[in-house]
């Protein structure tokens, strides 16, 4: 048996195909849009493909390429890959003359992407990506981290939780970046509430079998399950504590990240009463459910979650700062981001504070019954807005060196 | 009580978990096993043949529905078909050549299959519900057994040893291990052995299809699903041995259960532990623990 051979054969291919998606060299007076994304594993339904949609609906809208301005957007699959990320961002500034990386799902690159962004002083609008070190310890004066981050997620659902009786937690955790911020800012808001933490658990990303897990959880006595891990690994710890029946023994399951995708995967029969927080649902207004039919048409039927519509809502912006401008420079591009106060259809008014955070209402949702669901996507009742002032970490617990 | 700092409720709970997965790494590292045996293939479709499995169906229920207990049955069969179209029309042309080649095709294939899949289905996986039969647990008293794994098992145990004895104490089974020996003498004694082969590729991701349905219930049914764990089932039949199909069996419970243990006492090392393993192994006995040199 030749096994050894694989090793290089299975790398070339991988190397070939992530090389693959980057495109070729454009001149420069194009502002060059790269929606970087999981585009083939747990993350690519809600962000992926569908972010590029979102971007190029931004494009559209904004009527930039009518005023003159060419735009282009191009896109990539990290792979979840802080060094496939990395390269990537790396070629994309430095040859195909990227002016700004969009998106990002998963903390672990999004944190390499932010630092190389820096470096070659162009934009990052985070979206994908929740650790709330984007704004905080890591803070970049090139990065927008628009959408969520783990800290909202935690005083949302978290305090929620907390608040109505469950005080005891056990924390089943993604380990790498973003699970470890998540369950970080999480313990934190349970402590503070008056909660306490009976055991934590870390599994690997993108792991199939969550049972023995479960089983651990199970035993820890601990009123609340924590799930500090995001889509596929979400949906499968759901779907499992189910068979294991977590919830009829008495437990309950707080999902910390759950995506409008991982519910419509999981169907509500599992899915429903879970308690969750996001910042974006498409049936929330006339321009939501106007924004998510064009969307929907487009993706398969997909309803947007709160990444796609971050991606829409922060190019939007960004495009407007560049001609307010009149210039690409990254740096300036994101004061001017900061400096204006924003206004789109799917988050409303908002600002951009200094330390590079979007500020907006965030939503305590639960999932329907089925009983209580007109259809597929009709999914969540509003239980609280929490408002935008409340609904992020306060400027100056975030140890940010940009805040003085 | 406890046992090294964990009380022996959990750990035995946690032993049965990890013969649970041990089951789905033996299933489908038999069908490997059975395919390079006979075929000296590697089949690195294995994976996406075992997530067709369970998306079969899933089509099924959700369009003609079909239930669980027939998908049992016609999941194999329709995917075992594709099979032997690939076996057919690609794979025979690659016999007389390095395995490498069989590894690039079918390397090739699962990537395509899998793209596909996630173009039309998403990555989030679809959902599939339970059968009504195993709806709820068995208390063992020192966990709740959801009755659908302790199906799970069973089943898995009745459908490696039944393939473990008709291919090593069977008439049938021994044309089959002649023919890899020698095909062109088996063929003198008027056994058709090209058909034997297909038949045989095709009952290898039957098998893989078996697992995927059975797997449905239990994970998301999703593209990713195989890709997810044919590396594993991989390292479990090179540990046991490629091509030997008792030490597929044993090394996939084997390394169920370690990896479940792994996965109380260091979390963060249960997706390693099977390829530390898999090292030593190879350093100590380079054929497999149950492989024999060739």
């Amino acid at each position: 048996m030749k096994l050894h051979k694989l090793t290089p054969v299975a790398a070339a291919i991988a190397a070939a195909l992530s090389i693959g998606a980057a495109q070729a060299q454009v001149s420069d007076n194009v502002i060059k849009i790269g929606v970087l994304s999981d585009m083939s594993s747990l993350y690519t339904d809600l962000a992926g493909a569908g972010s590029v949609i979102a971007a190029r609906m931004a494009v559209d809208d904004s009527g930039i390429e009518k005023r003159g301005y060419k735009v282009e957007v191009v896109s990539a699959d990290h792979q979840n890959k802080p060094d496939v990320g990395s390269a990537i961002a790396r070629q994309w500034y430095d040859q195909d003359k990227v002016d700004v990386i969009v998106d990002v799902p998963n903390s672990g690159v999004a944190l390499a992407v932010n630092q190389i962004t820096k470096e070659k002083g162009k934009v990052f609008l985070a979206n994908g990506p929740a650790s709330s070190d984007l704004t905080g310890k890591a803070c970049s004066p090139n990065t927008v981290h628009w959408t969520y981050d783990t800290w909202m997620l935690a005083n949302g659902t978290g305090s929620a939780i907390v608040k109505s009786g469950g005080d005891s937690w056990f924390f089943l955790t993604s380990d790498y970046a973003f699970g470890h911020a998540l369950e970080r800012d999480t313990e934190a808001v349970v402590l503070k509430n008056g909660g306490k933490v009976l055991g934590k658990v870390r599994h690997p990303l993108n792991n199939q079998d969550f049972s023995s897990f479960l089983l651990q959880a199970q035993q820890s006595k601990a009123k609340i399950v924590g799930l500090a891990n995001a889509g596929g690994d979400t949906t499968n710890s759901i779907k499992q504590a189910a068979e294991f029946g977590i919830v009829k023994g008495g437990q309950n399951l707080a999902g910390l990240l759950v995506f409008i995708t991982d519910v419509h995967a999981l169907g509500l029969q599992t899915a429903q009463g879970l308690i969750l927080t996001n910042t974006f649902y498409w049936d929330q207004n006339e321009a939501s459910r106007a924004f998510s039919k064009r969307f929907a048409a487009l993706d398969k039927g997909i309803h947007p979650s709160m990444v796609h519509a971050g991606v829409y809502a922060s190019t939007l912006h960004y495009l407007k700062a560049i001609e307010a401008l009149k210039s690409d420079d990254g740096t300036k591009v994101v004061a001017k981001m900061k400096e204006t106060p924003t206004d789109d259809p799917l988050f409303g008014k908002g600002t951009i504070r200094v330390d590079g955070r979007k500020i907006h209402p965030a939503y305590l949702v639960e999932v329907k019954k089925p009983s209580e669901s007109k259809g597929p996507w009709d999914y969540y009742k509003v239980r609280a807005t929490i408002p935008a002032d409340q609904a992020f970490r306060p400027l100056k617990d975030g140890e940010c060196p940009l805040v003085k | 009580m406890e046992l090294f700092g964990i009380p022996t409720a959990a750990l035995f709970g946690q032993l049965l978990i990890g013969l649970i997965n041990g089951a789905f790494y033996a299933m489908l590292s038999l069908g490997l096993a059975v395919i390079f045996g006979l075929l000296n293939i590697i089949n690195f479709t294995h994976g996406a043949q075992y997530m067709m499995g369970a998306f079969c169906a899933y089509l099924m229920l959700e369009h003609w529905g079909v239930g669980y207990w027939l998908s049992l049955l016609i999941a194999p069969i329709a995917v075992g078909a594709t099979g032997v179209i690939i076996e057919r029309t690609m794979l025979s042309r690659l016999y007389k050549l390095d395995h490498l080649y069989g590894l690039l095709l079918t390397f090739g294939l699962a990537l395509i299959i899998q793209g596909l899949f996630t173009n039309y289905y998403g990555s989030s996986g679809q959902p599939y519900r339970l059968p009504q039969e195993f709806v709820g647990t068995f208390n063992l008293g020192f966990m709740f057994l959801p009755k659908y794994r302790a199906w799970v098992i069973v089943a898995s145990l009745v459908v490696c040893f039944t393939t473990w004895f008709v291919i090593e104490r069977t008439k049938l089974g021994s044309y089959l291990r002649a023919a890899t020996e020698n095909p062109a003498l088996v063929q003198a004694f008027g056994i058709n052995v090209p058909r034997m082969i297909t038949l045989t590729y095709g009952f290898g991701v039957g098998l893989a299809a078996l697992a995927g349905v059975m797997a449905a219930p239990i994970y998301q049914v999703s593209p990713q699903m195989g890709a997810n764990l044919i590396i594993v089932v991989f390292a479990v039949v090179v540990i046991g041995g490629m091509g030997s199909i008792m030490g597929a069996i044993l090394t996939g419970f084997g390394l169920g259960v370690i990896e479940g243990l792994t996965k109380v006492f260091y979390p963060e090392a249960s997706n390693t532990v099977i390829f530390v393993i898999m090292v030593i192994v190879l350093l100590v006995k380079p054929a497999g623990l149950f492989g024999k040199e060739r």
